[in-house]
């Protein structure tokens, strides 16, 4: 190309790091169980380290199966002595100051996710945190409101809700899980993800706070394996979980054959799909937001992007434009884009898929910033000449990897888009608002996103088809699988 | 451009332009950027007064202002030029002659552009022939809205011709315009006509220039440039008028444009309290004090 305009200037941005005196944690954090903390009856801590600087934060206790049973147990009791004895309206009101507790520590929960998992302080600041919140008050709405909102089925909670969340949203996926299970009348043993469990700790400290009456919600941590104890433990009436694919066919193997219920919200591989007739400087914008997001950590991430044709120079151009201006380093400076990587664990995953992409003969491209020596970091990533056998246009990465895609035909992309075993999410950009109807109907994704993309709120649902997982949660039908009808 | 039809010009998304928008205004510019960054909005400053009520007195106060924006610190860069009616122009001439900032006036039956064009053209003239450097038009907005693209892109070419040396800035007067849509077609046909600059507003009317449709233009000037070579101006004017919404805009140019487009030959603002509010950010960032707003002259 002829005229390559040059982002580098001699004027740059200055750090701008979000203070973190303000916060307070512990050294050693124990079980959450009963309204109390208590020491690991298996004797054993794991850390907890903070993925851009690899320094340890905390010791964290790794939850056995004694644990597990102590868990539950407080749950069960809680829920047959407490909990569903309570009126909806009186339940409302606990969720509801739950909500009003995180605002009021908002910054100081912001801080600690980007502590724990790498995330950018902007996000956590105006995504991560405010939304939890929000799913609080949302579903503090609900409690008392069962009955209309499905009438004529008598609407009954279900007991203990065994619940485990990813490392990519922690604060927030709490917020999904434990807000819809109080507001229907169940108790609650959740375990947050191992790297990165503060946030849930930190609301073990809020929910003592809001008095919640002791038992109701019970927070435990540990790895996969405690993981399994409470999805095995025969007092848990309910299954929720958010991560792997993989660890979501485990679960449902392992409850197979009983009478739990279960959501599960898995991996996806999302079309995100670029008309000609689109508003190219925004649907770039909406590429960025697609695939860079939370370090692409996320589940309806739009790793797949499927250009037309005609528009292909001209969006790549843009593209690779816009990346330029994105800023890759320390979470915690508030004009960071693209934080760290959550895991070493994960970083590898990703950085063999890259090698990946290369022998497949997809050709690379990363803007030119720099990153930092110690910790997790990967540059925002994006593949051309992709085909779609190609493994990193079928498998989910997890990391900002972007593999593109040309199609012709609105059937083509379609076909193309279908052609996975994941359907979580799609994104669709064009000028012409009978394409977006048309193809929200086609596309086997349980969300659809026209014009724009990654956008959450807590009235409207979110889940997926396929090996993307089954159940919703967020709005109306997030209440669903906490209850059983006549 | 003969026969394009500018009906077909890329369109524009409120939602994700605002998007955009947010992420830039989320950006934190502080210590030396910040510093940096105020010494350049000075050097961008077009130092305007387009009232009735001007007088050649008050054009000479305003033209030593822009050299002598506060001589209580030395060092300060000049503004960028002045903005004038044309019958001002040769007093501003005379006053900032030798100083480097340049003179700029207002033409074609500003700002409304209700006139005929021999009007427009004879207003034109009479500006560059008084040594005008620079001449802001504004379009006909009747004519644009009723879809005489032709109109409006050969009255443009016109002027642009009038002008000679002088360079020319298109005033969109965007508040008028109504869609994004709308302010990327009058960009395109500004452009191909002979723009040097583009404007967002005349001052006049509200709203004037905001971060969103500055964006609209800015992205239409790169589009521009990647199928011409040609770099061509943008100017938010009216509405800016404190240093943190000025240093916002100079991001949204860096991001969008890169750093060739960070200086006065490229970017302005037009903008009457604007210089004020940035000398008194300089001056607590020299002094650790925010000093009185009548500690600066108010010409």
């Amino acid at each position: 190309m002829k005229n390559k305009i040059d982002y580098s200037s001699e004027w740059k941005l200055d750090p701008a790091p979000e203070s973190i005196g303000h916060i307070k944690l512990k050294k050693k954090y124990d079980l959450f169980i009963n309204g109390k903390w208590v020491k690991p009856k298996s004797g054993k801590y794991f850390a907890t380290i903070n993925p851009a600087t690899e320094e340890k934060i905390a010791d964290i206790a790794e939850a056995g199966q004694k644990d597990i049973d102590a868990a539950v147990k407080a749950a069960k009791n809680a829920y047959d002595t407490v909990w569903s004895k309570l009126s909806g309206k009186e339940r409302g009101k606990y969720i509801y100051r739950i909500a009003r507790l995180i605002q009021e520590k908002a910054r100081e929960f912001s801080v600690i996710e980007s502590l724990d998992g790498g995330k950018v302080i902007r996000e956590s600041r105006d995504i991560d945190i405010p939304l939890a919140a929000a799913h609080f008050f949302y579903y503090a709405g609900w409690a008392d409101k069962l009955e209309y909102a499905f009438p004529n089925r008598r609407p009954k909670s279900l007991g203990v809700a065994a619940q485990i969340t990813p490392w990519n949203f922690p604060m927030l996926m709490i917020a999904w899980k434990i807000a819809p299970a109080l507001a229907a009348g169940n108790t609650v043993v959740l375990k947050p993800a191992e790297t990165t469990p503060l946030t849930a700790l930190k609301l073990a400290e809020v929910i003592q706070e809001a008095g919640l009456p002791d038992g109701v919600v019970n927070i435990v941590t540990g790895y996969g394996k405690t993981g399994a104890m409470m999805v095995e433990h025969d007092d848990v009436a309910k299954v929720a979980f958010t991560g792997s694919t993989g660890v979501g066919k485990v679960i449902m193997k392992a409850i197979a054959g009983t009478e739990k219920k279960s959501t599960m919200e898995l991996g996806g591989k999302a079309a995100n799909i670029i008309f000609e007739d689109a508003p190219l400087d925004q649907a770039v914008e909406g590429i960025i937001n697609g695939i860079y997001f939370n370090q692409g950590h996320v589940c309806c991430a739009g790793s797949r992007l499927f250009v037309q044709e005609s528009v292909y120079d001209v969006v790549l151009r843009k593209l690779k434009d816009r990346m330029e201006s994105l800023n890759v380093g320390d979470p915690m400076d508030k004009n960071t884009d693209i934080g760290a990587i959550n895991s070493k664990k994960q970083l590898d995953v990703i950085n063999d898929y890259i090698k990946i992409g290369k022998a497949e003969g997809a050709e690379i491209y990363q803007p030119k910033c720099t990153i930092p020596k110690k910790g997790y970091w990967c540059k925002p990533t994006l593949f051309t000449n992709v085909a779609q056998s190609n493994r990193i246009a079928q498998e989910e990465i997890f990391g900002p990897v972007l593999a593109v895609q040309t199609f012709r035909t609105v059937d083509e992309v379609i076909t193309k888009a279908n052609n996975t075993p994941f359907g979580l999410s799609a994104g669709v950009w064009t000028d012409k608002g009978s394409k977006i109807f048309n193809l929200t109907s086609q596309l086997k994704a349980g969300v659809v996103w026209g014009n724009t993309y990654n956008k959450f709120d807590p009235t409207s649902p979110f889940g997926g088809y396929k090996e993307s997982g089954h159940g919703r949660e967020g709005g109306l039908h997030g209440l669903e699988p906490y209850l059983k009808f006549d | 451009m003969a026969g394009k039809d500018y009906r077909l010009s890329p369109r524009v998304d409120q939602v994700g332009i605002q998007d955009r928008v947010d992420r830039i205004t989320k950006r934190s510019i502080k210590n030396e950027a910040k510093r940096k960054g105020l010494y350049m909005i000075l050097n961008m400053i077009d130092l305007t007064t387009l009232e009735g009520a001007d007088t050649e007195s008050k054009i000479k106060q305003m033209c030593y202002k822009a050299q002598h924006l506060h001589d209580e610190l030395p060092g300060l860069p000049t503004t960028a030029a002045v903005c004038v009616y044309p019958n001002f122009v040769k007093t501003a001439v005379n006053e900032v002659k030798g100083s480097g900032v340049k003179v700029a006036s207002v033409a074609t039956a500003f700002p409304s552009g209700q006139s005929s064009t021999e009007i427009k053209l004879l207003d034109t003239k009479i500006a560059v022939d008084n040594g005008a450097h620079e001449v802001d038009m504004v379009i006909s907005r009747g004519r644009f809205h009723s879809g005489d693209y032709n109109f409006v892109f050969d009255e443009i070419a016109a002027i642009k011709e009038a002008c000679g040396k002088a360079r020319l800035k298109v005033i969109l007067e965007t508040g008028e315009l109504g869609t994004f849509d709308k302010v990327r077609r009058a960009s395109d046909i500004a452009m191909d006509a002979g723009a040097d600059f583009i404007k967002t507003s005349t001052g006049k009317i509200s709203p004037a220039a905001t971060l969103p449709v500055t964006l609209v233009m800015l992205e239409a000037i790169k589009d521009y440039y990647y199928e011409t070579g040609k770099m061509i101006g943008m100017k938010p004017a009216g509405g800016i008028s404190n240093s943190k919404l000025a240093l916002q805009y100079l991001l949204m140019v860096k991001e969008t444009l890169g750093g060739k487009w960070l200086t006065n030959e490229w970017f302005r603002f037009g903008a009457s309290s604007l210089a004020n509010d940035v000398l008194m950010q300089i001056m607590k960032q020299e002094t650790g004090n925010y000093q009185s707003k009548d500690y600066f002259s108010k010409d």
